[in-house]
């Protein structure tokens, strides 16, 4: 357990993780949950633990499209998208940590692609 | 003739010269003035929950100082761009800590901590013009077309500081249709996420949100999908594998008021 | 020169381990007029008691102060104590260091500083109390039951058992409530209409019970053994006493398309209708909502049909006024409306239905005649969910913060009695944990499980699909195998939180009683006198207090009604003497004491005074009902010269009390 990272983590999303009851409506109602290794839940769970390096290891944080499903739908008002950002960023702002770089792009566009991808991609996976 | 901010965004611009086009004209027949603000900035697309990022938030909230400078109500087309600056506003009018840095990194006239009143072009539409009015001026309705309206992730949540509709029970972009003529087709995945934001990272999942988006507008009848929103329009059309067409709301809106060769132009 | 006697309590550490109590009474001790100030570790009990009663003897005490917990606990015990020791029990006052001292401070040197100044305030206050005698007032022998389920029903047969008159009030047509709805009951699944209908019988052929259905309570006054209820009897444009029940008039009605309450809106009635076979009183009413005669003017075929000549389309609301000695509230819950919760597509698909719906969608005098058929296309469905919790348990933005309490036990019900139906039936209950404290009843879970293969899955369904081959998409998540599944099902059941009637929240304003956030009505004690309400002679039965499931119900409304007879027993009952007084001299006439009285307690009178000249006046000054006044207070603050005073609580009293706590 790293105390440091998951008071980051609590700080940086604002998430009260002890307001979760454990029901797994986020997990239930996540898009992208068979793409994660990691679910909403689990997110919750393990930032309570203070287990964050594992997640912050994992794809999965790339993997949270931030559509507020599990926010919006949550019973205890816990929202686990908040927490999947925060450990995002904790991995993203680490040196060399940065997910996608601007030299990366040019290969992934195409003539229809709306700028609007690019910018919201690289707040997402960069510093 | 009442007077709004406008706030295009980047992508308004570019890919989604449309969207504004259209935007513009109608708001013209429907009598309401949009006002370009001088030297906006992209929103960023995305809002950043996190609480210890400033600096992304800051083009948002130039925007939302700019409206409150000229005493207008500000006015966004695109979804992801009324989310970031719903959300921003949202935030700097209750969480001071987060006021406070934004207004140092600033240095405006006079600090800004919230107080302009944000609509989405849709709530416009409602709030402003009114269905009702909207259409007794309709020349071309949609009389008999089963449209589906998606409101994609954006537009609804957080319900909390988006406050434009009930987030599992949306009726506006449905009433929009009704007021162009046409039938709405009510579907389950019209509130769940396409996936667009991950297009760059992840075409399969992209993909498969789209589809299972376009694919549950399909069975539930539809013939057509409308958006507010340039990156889901993309990926819909781009990704989801779908023939079911898809358009912008406002392409409807222009064509319904008779307007849309007009704007074309 | 008054004699005033100390007593400081421990009541063990509750005081003891925050607030130096020797301190406290050492420094009390010092303050003018007191003559003994002592401690002991628990002032409350006989040996604590006997001190103070010795001490008032010995000592010649004129005035107490006990510094212990709140009056609310043991102000009573205290008072008798001392009126058992000669001295009258209103020189007796409480100071609270325990509630409002100890057990929310942390640090001793700030609590005690702090249970000093209360205790001196209290010196201060006993220096100017005066000896008050109670007067006596009579009990009306009659009690008020609002609501007829199940809890109002055993409530009223209960007390009228004791041999009382009891009335009930109703909103609908027919009494019965929620219970009647219902279909089998757990653990043992007997039929709810099998064991409810005689009693709904009973209650009506009992001669001292009169049921006032299709009525709603429209204002209460008075208190405790004499409240005067105004009671609204709703038009329903047929004569009840001429009424048979037979019918005619509900099969000949033109108007067929009213979405039918009482089968949750599942199939229609006609606009004159009786609710269900069993209703009591069987008597028909009309919907005026839907009615053409009573809407247009133009029908008049049940007026024609009506042998008995019953049908009234110029009736009219009627108001009774009754007098009452106790009323119980037994006002229910209803499903909440699940608007907010549409992630399970209720108002998308008609095959989506709430637990209360599956109740009439399975019950022999439902929509379906018994048989389970989907809403839709009335198909037999093969696989169908279930989902708990919905709107239960949340944050208090997304939903109620309580356990609803019934869900578990009825979807358990639920699922064995389609699986022993139907065994072809896949039958899924998502759950977050499964409460089953009662007795029998996790062996009824179990057996759920175990004997009729019912797959209960820990996790949560976060989305339903409807498709248009009327299939339903359920994604949810399993999390003890970690996965997300996707269910194609045929139906899927919603057990929807529960919460208070809407109708219980005016009421209690009506009635002056507390509720709680959630609109529950309060118990006098959580604990130990758990259907009372703080208001004296209401009394609470059944789920307007709390979600309860039927067992629980008939035990508190059996409860409720001893307390009530125990009331109406009393052929008198003491009055509370700390009521207002207006000083004649100085009244002005303005009426704002009058205004403000919740109770209606104060009159004006013209009075003839005397003038310095021997003149005589007329002058209209405030005259309060000692019976009447519950001793709030209102009218003290309202007055704008002073002459209003309340006995116990006068201006004095605590003017000086805000002396002493900023001295």
């Amino acid at each position: 357990m790293n105390k440091n990272l998951k008071e980051q983590v609590l700080r940086s999303s604002g998430v009260n993780v002890l307001k979760c009851m454990r029901c797994g409506k986020c997990s239930a109602t996540c898009p992208s949950y068979d793409e994660m290794e990691y679910h909403p839940h689990q997110f919750v769970y393990m930032v309570e633990k203070g287990d964050i390096e594992t997640l912050m290891k994992s794809e999965s944080i790339y993997k949270c499209l931030t559509c507020f499903a599990c926010v919006e739908r949550c019973p205890r008002g816990v929202e686990p998208a908040k927490v999947v950002e925060a450990v995002r960023l904790a991995a993203v702002r680490q040196q060399g940590g940065n997910h996608l770089e601007p030299t990366d792009i040019p290969a992934l566009l195409d003539e229809d692609l709306p700028q609007q991808a690019i910018v919201t991609a690289m707040r997402k996976y960069a510093k | 003739m009442e007077t709004f901010t406008y706030y295009p965004g980047c992508t308004l611009r570019t890919k989604a010269k449309d969207l504004d086009a259209y935007a513009r004209a109608s708001a013209e027949a429907l009598g309401i003035k949009l006002v370009e603000p001088a030297d906006w900035q992209c929103c960023g697309g995305a809002y950043t929950t996190a609480k210890d990022e400033i600096a992304t938030k800051l083009s948002a909230v130039r925007v939302l100082n700019s409206a409150k400078e000229a005493g207008q109500p500000l006015i966004t087309v695109c979804s992801a761009c009324h989310n970031v600056i719903k959300q921003t506003e949202f935030d700097i009018s209750r969480d001071e800590e987060m006021a406070a840095k934004v207004n140092n990194y600033l240095g405006l006239n006079e600090p800004y901590v919230g107080g302009t009143k944000v609509y989405h072009y849709l709530e416009m539409l409602r709030d402003v013009v009114g269905f009702d009015k909207l259409k007794e001026k309709v020349v071309n309705p949609f009389t008999g077309r089963k449209i589906a309206a998606y409101y994609g992730c954006l537009l609804l949540r957080p319900a909390k500081a988006l406050a434009m509709d009930a987030p599992e029970n949306p009726t506006i972009i449905e009433d929009f249709i009704r007021a162009i003529g046409g039938t709405p087709v009510i579907y389950s995945q019209r509130n769940e996420c396409c996936g667009g934001y991950i297009t760059l990272e992840d075409k399969a999942q992209a993909q498969k949100r789209s589809g299972a988006v376009m694919d549950s507008a399909k069975d539930m009848g539809a013939e057509m999908v409308i958006t507010a929103c340039p990156l889901c329009l993309y990926n819909l059309k781009k990704n989801s594998g779908s023939d079911l067409p898809v358009h912008y709301f406002t392409e409807l809106l222009a064509e319904a008021l008779g307007l849309k060769e007009a704007s074309n132009e | 020169m008054q004699r005033i006697g100390v007593f400081v309590c421990h009541c063990g550490t509750n005081i003891a381990a925050t607030v130096d109590v020797k301190a406290v009474a050492e420094a009390l001790g010092h303050e003018p007029g007191v003559v003994i100030s002592q401690d002991y570790q628990y002032m409350c009990s006989e040996s604590g008691q006997e001190l103070v009663k010795n001490a008032i003897k010995e000592q010649k005490l004129t005035g107490v102060v006990i510094c212990s917990c709140s009056p609310r606990m043991h102000e009573n015990t205290f008072r008798k104590a001392a009126a058992s020791a000669g001295l009258n029990p209103y020189l007796v006052e409480i100071a609270n260091i325990r509630e409002q001292c100890s057990w929310i401070h942390k640090d001793i040197a700030t609590a005690t500083e702090k249970a000093i100044i209360l205790g001196r305030t209290a010196v201060a206050k006993v220096h100017l109390n005066t000896p008050l005698n109670s007067m006596e007032s009579p009990v009306v022998k009659r009690a008020l039951v609002i609501g007829g389920g199940i809890a109002g029903i055993q409530t009223a047969l209960d007390i009228a058992e004791a041999g009382f008159d009891v009335d009930i009030v109703e909103k609908q047509p027919t009494i019965g409530g929620k219970m009647a709805q219902i279909d089998k009951t757990f653990p043992t699944l007997d039929c709810a209409a099998c064991i409810l209908t005689p009693k709904m019988v009973e209650a009506s052929q009992n001669e001292r019970i009169t049921i006032h259905s299709f009525s709603e309570v429209a204002d209460v006054k008075g208190f405790v053994g004499n409240f005067t209820v105004k009671i609204k009897k709703k038009a329903r444009f047929v004569d009840e006493t001429k009424c048979t029940g037979c019918g005619l008039c509900t099969e000949k009605c033109p108007m067929k398309k009213v979405p039918n309450e009482f089968n949750m809106g599942l199939d229609n009635r006609s606009a004159i209708y009786i609710p269900f076979a069993q209703a009591v009183p069987k008597v028909a009413t009309i919907d005026p909502n839907y009615c053409m005669m009573l809407k247009t003017g133009k029908c008049g075929v049940c007026s024609k049909v009506c042998s008995a000549g019953a049908i009234d389309y110029k009736q009219q609301d009627t108001f009774i006024e009754q007098q009452y000695g106790a009323i119980v509230v037994a006002t229910g819950f209803n499903p909440i409306n699940l608007d907010k919760y549409d992630e399970f597509a209720y108002n998308q698909c008609p095959d989506v239905v709430t637990s209360l719906e599956l109740e009439r969608l399975m019950n022999a005098a439902g929509p379906n005649g018994g048989t389970l058929l989907r809403p839709s296309d009335k198909t037999h469905p093969h696989t169908i969910v279930f989902v708990q919790c919905v709107g239960s348990r949340c944050d208090d933005e997304k939903g109620k913060p309580y356990c609803s309490k019934i869900c578990c036990m009825y979807t358990a019900k639920h699922a064995m009695l389609i699986r022993e139906k139907y065994p072809d039936t896949e039958v899924y209950v998502f759950y977050i944990d499964v409460r089953t404290p009662g007795k029998n009843f996790d062996e009824f879970y179990r057996r759920a499980v175990e004997q009729y293969n019912v797959h209960y899955i820990k996790g949560m369904v976060g989305k339903v699909t409807p498709k248009s081959d009327g299939k339903i998409d359920v994604q949810a998540s399993d999390l003890l195998a970690n996965e997300q599944l996707h269910i194609n099902a045929d139906m899927v059941v919603l057990a929807a939180a529960i919460e208070p009637d809407k109708t219980a929240r005016p009421l209690a304003t009506m009635l002056t009683t507390q509720m709680d956030t959630n609109d529950f009505f309060t118990e006098a004690h959580p604990k130990l006198r758990p259907v009372e309400s703080a208001t004296a002679g209401i009394f609470l039965s059944g789920a307007c207090q709390g979600p309860k499931d039927i067992p629980e119900t008939v035990a508190q409304a059996s409860a409720a009604a001893a307390k009530a007879i125990g009331l109406l027993c009393k052929n008198s009952i003491t009055c509370n003497p700390c009521v207002a007084h207006s000083d004649e001299l100085m009244c002005n006439g303005c009426s704002s004491c009058e205004k403000v009285c919740p109770y209606g307690a104060i009159t004006y009178i013209d009075k003839e005074f005397r003038m310095p000249d021997r003149t005589t006046k007329v002058r209209r000054v405030a005259s309060v009902n000692p019976a009447v006044c519950q001793g709030c207070g209102a009218c003290t603050v309202a007055c704008p010269s002073g002459a209003m005073d309340l006995s116990g609580f006068s201006n004095s009293q605590i003017m000086a009390e805000v002396d002493a706590i900023c001295k």
